[in-house]
């Protein structure tokens, strides 16, 4: 009797389904269509932003940009150099702080400590992650700029390391955590102490992953504006000195887009251009190691 | 026959399951000894227990003693990475390291403990592979990377990895399990000729596996050691009555 209604049924349902084909094949033909917007919209301003920052930067982009440092106010031409070595000094020394203490926390996270304490770094890692940058800069001024009494690179490499650690700290422990105990236990077993187990096995088995999220790191400090601006502040020359205030790319983009000049502005649509093209290629290698680290 | 690796009184808990319930066992040396019985009866944590693996396991606790050579291995003092070069440890899934040569993976011992002449280095990596039969096999791609092989190629490499280190004991956990039966087959036979200079002891879930290959052989079951006697006599007169029956096939 169980048996037959089980039957009569499912012929009901089958018939159902045939009845109901078009009205689904339409349903899926509006729903695909929807998608198609949605995709359309998130597309349009990226596109629109990305062509009007070539369109812009392209006709004020020459080798003088790169080679000359501002002119004085009222001189046309000049360039950016100072802001471009100046962002690279400040990305190199934030990855010089802020790189080892990620990847050794990570390190620390992902294969000493103990559940507790792990928690609780983890917790603050994506506290210190989500705090606006700008209130990075403050803290940063009031901790290193006002006792040192002078805006420097190095408080700004300072603030922008504190923005790289969260990221390199979560994505090295991510990575760490996806690498086999097996491989681990391989290696202790041969009579190998943790911790060079630790650097030549594990994290050398991460090390494309990581590589990833380092990239992704200095892609996202070299956009920073924020906790620079009252940490190194900028400078329209060249600085000699790390206690110095450093001009940044970024930096001289604000300052010459919100000037009263037409050639500023000009200048900061290259500036603008030079950084886009930089964090484009910076996602695309850290896209290529993530990919490569896949295949293996 | 002198016991190489004696456990006298071994216990081993996780949190609050007690997984091996005071064991006592004598492995003589330069012979096999099996370690047999039905699935989570402990006898792959003993084997973990011998070389200190353990201590890297959150929450897990071992008390009792482990004698190697009279040394107590969880004594004060005593050094886990001294021990686990005298103890090799071979595992159940093959496990060479992705990232090395087949070369670099024999000697992943030295390397990943710092640097070693060349010379030498070639040396151990023929020997070792030589012994376990591999060498004829892999000679001519010696820098190709180990994930290339077959599973029971990448075993063997495993094997000749562990005793490149020139260990005391080498202990497997079921090395033969994730195998095809020719690749088993080898592993067997590699096992009996190991036994000339290394003393083994083998889990297995393969109670075949252990009659062909081991000298001894003892049966746990719920982390207690039921019975441990030369192979033949376990599996033709068993003392304890759950020992025929598991042996029988009447429960596991």
């Amino acid at each position: 009797m169980n048996v037959m209604t089980s039957i009569d049924r499912s012929a009901a349902e089958q018939r159902n389904t045939m009845r109901s084909l078009p009205l689904r094949n339409t349903k899926n033909t509006i729903m695909t269509l929807l998608m198609g917007g949605a995709l359309l919209a998130v597309l349009f301003p990226l596109g629109l932003i990305f062509v009007h920052i070539v369109k812009m930067g392209l006709s004020a982009i020459s080798l003088d940009f790169f080679l000359h440092i501002p002119r004085p106010t009222g001189e046309v031409g000049g360039g950016m150099a100072n802001g471009m070595v100046g962002s690279m000094v400040l990305i190199a020394m934030a990855s010089l702080m802020g790189i080892p203490v990620g990847i050794f926390g990570a390190i620390y996270l992902s294969e000493y400590g103990g559940s507790r304490i792990s928690t609780v770094i983890r917790f603050c890692a994506d506290v210190l992650s989500g705090i606006p940058s700008i209130i990075t800069g403050m803290v940063v001024y009031s901790m290193l700029v006002v006792p040192m009494k002078g805006f420097s690179a190095l408080a700004g490499a300072f603030a922008l390391a504190l923005i790289m650690i969260p990221i390199v700290l979560r994505t090295t422990e991510e990575q760490l955590k996806m690498v086999p105990t097996s491989l681990r236990e391989a290696s202790l077993a041969l009579g190998v102490p943790l911790w060079r187990t630790t650097l030549k096995v594990t994290l050398r088995s991460a090390l494309t992953g990581v590589m990833t999220g380092i990239l992704l790191a200095i892609a996202r400090i070299a956009g920073e504006t924020a906790p620079l601006l009252f940490t190194a502040l900028g400078n329209q020359f060249w600085s000699s000195k790390l206690t110095q205030p450093i001009a940044a790319l970024p930096l001289q983009i604000f300052s010459f887009a919100i000037a009263p000049y037409d050639d500023w502005h000009r200048l900061a649509w290259a500036g603008a251009l030079v950084l886009v093209v930089t964090m484009f290629a910076l996602s695309l290698t850290a896209r290529y190691f993530g990919r490569s680290g896949h295949k293996n | 026959m002198n016991s190489k690796v004696k456990l006298d009184d071994l216990n081993v808990h996780f949190g609050g399951t007690h997984a091996v319930k005071g064991v006592t066992i004598d492995f003589p040396a330069n012979s096999v000894t099996a370690i047999i019985g039905p699935s989570g009866c402990g006898k792959s944590t003993v084997l973990r227990a011998i070389n200190r693996m353990h201590d890297m396991t959150p929450g897990a606790r071992v008390s009792g003693r482990i004698l190697l050579d009279e040394t107590d291995i969880y004594g004060r003092g005593v050094d886990p990475v001294a021990i686990r070069r005298r103890i090799g440890m071979v595992f159940q899934k093959p496990n060479p390291f992705p990232a090395m040569s087949i070369h670099d993976n024999v000697i992943a011992g030295y390397k990943l403990n710092g640097r070693m002449r060349r010379d030498e280095a070639d040396e151990i990596v023929e020997t070792s592979l030589q012994r376990v039969a591999l060498w004829d096999e892999v000679k001519d791609r010696l820098k190709s990377n180990a994930m290339e092989l077959s599973g029971g190629q990448q075993q063997r490499l495993c094997i000749a990895r562990t005793i490149a280190v020139r260990p005391d004991v080498i202990l497997m956990d079921e090395p033969a399990s994730a195998l095809d039966p020719i690749s088993t087959l080898k592993i067997e036979e590699l096992i009996e000729e190991l036994k000339e200079r290394y003393t083994i002891i083998i889990v297995t879930h393969n109670m075949q596996q252990a009659a062909r290959v081991s000298d001894v052989t003892a049966f746990f079951y719920l982390g207690e050691l039921i019975e441990c006697d030369v192979t033949k006599k376990i599996f033709t007169t068993p003392d304890r009555k759950q020992t025929e029956d598991y042996i029988t096939g009447r429960f596991g």
